[in-house]
């Protein structure tokens, strides 16, 4: 594999990545949560659409999906390419 | 929430010590109401919404003459609370709700759809050590979407027992009630599952693998309505269509319905007038009860019609894709996506809406979400629009296609909403400014068919609890009004000294209503509301309505009602000032009437919502603030309307 890892946030509609570390930024809470709604490392997530004013983004993860805004999709890194 | 309007959640059930107690637990829209529903035989409000239940719920059930108690709880993605509503599971789940026994056993409700997500909450709720059993819904969706799970595989792999039901149909409840029998015999899991998140996700797998459990198909409907709905054109025009369309149907489709039930009570005031022996008997049932109450009652279709489409739009899973366009609009307000649900729930009634604040994480955002929910036009303004509207606008006048009585109703929503946001905003502005930022996050549910049960409950219980204030607060009200309209009682001596043609009954009946004590009271607030235009039977209904809206529309028919028993429409069209400065001239002109519309756009009328405040906040600080606030913006802004009427002409 070995691809380049980036944030959630900077992915594109139609994109999928294998998730892989997830940062908490100052708030443990957020990373807790992330965990919970399913941003595990090795989950694959693939970005499904923007909101109409691009905020916040909808995305696949664990057989449902679950919108995040951006600033929880940049505690995401995901490594882009996963089957 | 069972009852719609007004209700708050607990529901009834002795807790006597003896009785076992058996909770609900598991993701949010996972169908833990249905089930609830399905075992206690209650009505609990059910949703395709993550967040529709918002407080305990209790009920009870019997299997083989043991009685049960069961309670329904919010859901939750994992057992660290972010928000109110969870932060109740989790204290109910470790007993420490206060007055509240920690459960004997737990029932966890799990969505066979997202299952592979779901199964990490499965996992930190069995590590709780209680009694546990799992249930598993949607499994009529998953074999739709050709998905796939061993049922009795994965009661092996999580070590207790498992039981597969469809919710919102009750199948396979009777198996879960057998179930619960046996409740003291549940097998626990041989190994707590783990807690670490890497670890506790390959357990997952491992199990999934075991149950052999495929996951279901996309939903290709969702997507391709979801291309529609959140399209940023198309979806901003259905959005605007459907309200458009509401309110043009609370005009015209329920007119019919509505002139059915008016023609009803003319038919009983008819009746009461030609039966009813002693005139005081007549005057009380004829002009309270039938001209003031039943007044109010003519709404009910409408009322219902708006519960209908609230109903339509939270079942059908609308209201997720709602907090997930507006999210970027509310944050421009210093708010998120689920502060826009709750202020949309107000549009039924504020209590319902500042209770579904619950559910936003950040304490900050909650506080300015509750102060901005009175000004959410809730059903109970629907009554005084309507009525009033009536007086503005002629029902044939037309702008395009549409009426213009829709139009400005639709209006009216419109400044209450944008009233709502900016109030939302200043309250989060000069709100306590430490709070932590916490995530947004929201799942958006596949489209499902509503639940027609749940939808007629919801629609039945609006009109239930409609019917139930006019019963109790508006008829009290009304009552009251009535004797303080016809005392003191005037001699006809004292009739003849001042002038009154004592043969002709109108006459009479105006010159006593205009020397009542009601009268007095609405002249004694005159100076108050007299540049707004009102006068003192306006005045009247005004202070009525304090309590609750609705009794504005009883007041006014009750006054118009006693002033000219035989056309109380007419009367109230042709009403003049009977004295001060404006004497003889009509009272419902466009300027008083778009004075009073405004008035009632931003007036906290309401003692429920102040209550809910109460509770909710937890201090008198916040309703005092409400009131006060929302109290002087009324009178300012009405002020500005009739200004801004009369210098257009109007
Ligand atoms: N197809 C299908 N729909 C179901 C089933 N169970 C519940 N539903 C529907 O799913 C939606 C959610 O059900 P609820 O019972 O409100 O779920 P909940 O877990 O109480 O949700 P919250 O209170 O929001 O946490 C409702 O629209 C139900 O009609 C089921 O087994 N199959
Ligand atoms: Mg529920």
């Amino acid at each position: 594999m070995g691809g380049v890892q980036r944030a959630l946030a900077e992915l594109e509609p139609g994109a999928r990545g294998s998730v892989s570390e997830v940062v908490g930024g100052e708030v443990p809470a957020v990373a807790r949560r992330l965990a919970d709604l399913g941003f595990v490392p090795g989950a694959v997530v693939e970005v499904v659409r923007r909101a109409p004013l691009r905020d916040p983004v909808v995305y696949r993860v664990k057989d449902y999906e679950v919108c995040l805004r951006r600033a929880q999709a940049a505690c995401v890194y995901v490594v882009e390419g996963q089957p | 929430m069972s009852a719609g309007c007004h209700d708050t959640g607990v529901g009834a059930g002795a807790d006597l010590v003896q009785v076992p107690r058996v909770a609900l637990v598991g993701s949010p829209n996972a169908g833990k109401t249905s089930v609830f529903n399905g075992l206690t035989g209650l009505r609990a409000r059910t949703g395709n919404y993550p967040g529709v239940t918002v407080s305990r719920f209790v009920g009870s059930c019997r299997v083989g003459g043991q009685r049960y108690v069961v309670e329904d709880l919010p859901g939750l993605y994992g057992l660290e609370p972010v928000s109110p509503d969870e932060r109740i599971t989790v204290d109910v789940l470790d007993g420490r709700l206060e007055g509240v026994p920690r459960p004997d056993a737990v029932l966890i409700v799990v969505d066979a759809t997202t299952l592979r997500r779901s199964l990490g909450c499965v996992a930190q709720v069995l590590g709780r050590g209680l009694p546990a059993c799992v249930v598993v819904t949607f499994t009529d969706e998953l074999a739709r979407r050709q998905g796939r799970l061993d049922v009795e595989a994965l009661g092996q792999a999580l070590g207790v027992p498992v039981v597969a039901v469809v919710g919102h149909r009750g199948y396979g409840v009777s198996e879960l009630r057998e179930l619960m029998g046996g409740w003291r015999a549940w097998t626990a899991p041989a190994l707590a599952p783990p807690t670490d998140p890497a670890e506790r996700d390959a357990w997952v797998e491992s199990v999934l693998a075991f149950a052999d459990y495929r996951a279901p198909e996309r939903h290709r409907v969702t997507r391709r309505v979801d291309d529609v709905l959140l399209h940023p054109v198309w979806g901003t025009l259905v959005f605007f269509a459907v309200m458009v369309l509401f309110f043009q149907t609370v005009f015209t489709l329920a007119a019919p319905l509505q002139d059915g039930v008016e023609s009803l009570f003319a038919r009983l005031a008819e009746l009461v007038a030609e039966r009813v022996g002693p005139a005081w008997l007549a005057g009380l049932l004829g002009d309270a009860l039938i001209g003031g109450v039943g007044g109010v009652l003519v709404f009910v279709p409408q009322i219902v019609l708006l519960f209908l489409l609230l109903a339509l739009l939270e079942g059908v899973g609308y209201m997720a894709r709602a907090a997930f366009v507006m999210d970027r609009v509310m944050a421009r307000f210093g708010l998120e996506g689920r502060a826009f649900v709750a202020l949309l729930s107000s549009f039924a009634c504020a209590v319902p809406g500042i209770m579904a604040t619950r559910t936003l994480p950040s304490a900050r955002d909650r506080l300015a979400t509750m102060m901005a929910a009175p000004l959410m036009t809730c059903s109970a303004r629907l009554p005084v629009y309507v009525l009033l509207i009536g007086l503005l606008v002629e029902p044939s006048r037309k702008v395009g296609p549409f009426g213009a009585q829709g139009l400005v109703m639709f209006g009216l929503y419109l400044l209450g909403a944008v009233s709502a946001l900016l109030a939302a905003w200043v309250f989060k502005r000069i709100g306590d400014r430490r709070g932590q930022p916490v995530p947004f996050y929201m799942e958006l549910p596949p489209y499902r068919l509503p639940a027609p049960r749940a939808v007629l409950v919801a629609m039945w219980s609006s009109a239930r609890a409609f019917l139930r204030k006019c019963s109790t607060v508006i008829v009290g009200t009304a009552v009251v009004l009535w004797l303080l309209l016809n005392l003191p009682l005037q001699s006809t001596a004292h009739l003849r000294a001042a002038g009154v043609d004592t043969g002709d009954p109108v006459a009479v009946s105006a010159y006593s209503v205009d020397h009542s004590y009601a009268a007095g009271l609405g002249r004694a607030v005159a100076p108050v509301f007299e540049p707004l235009g009102f006068d003192w039977r306006v005045n009247i209904g005004v202070l009525s309505a304090q309590g609750a809206r609705e009794t504005f529309v009883a007041t006014l028919g009750q006054v118009a009602a006693a002033e000219d028993p035989e056309d109380p429409a007419r009367a109230l069209r042709e009403m003049t000032y009977s004295d001060g400065p404006r004497a003889g001239e009509p009272v419902f002109t466009a300027p008083t009437v778009a004075a009073l519309l405004v008035y009632f756009v931003y007036a906290l009328q309401c003692m429920a919502t102040v209550a809910v405040l109460r509770r909710e906040t937890g201090t008198w600080r916040w309703p005092v603030i409400a009131f006060s606030y929302l109290t002087a913006l009324a009178w300012v802004m009405a002020w500005l309307a009739r200004t801004v009427t009369v210098l257009a002409g109007g």
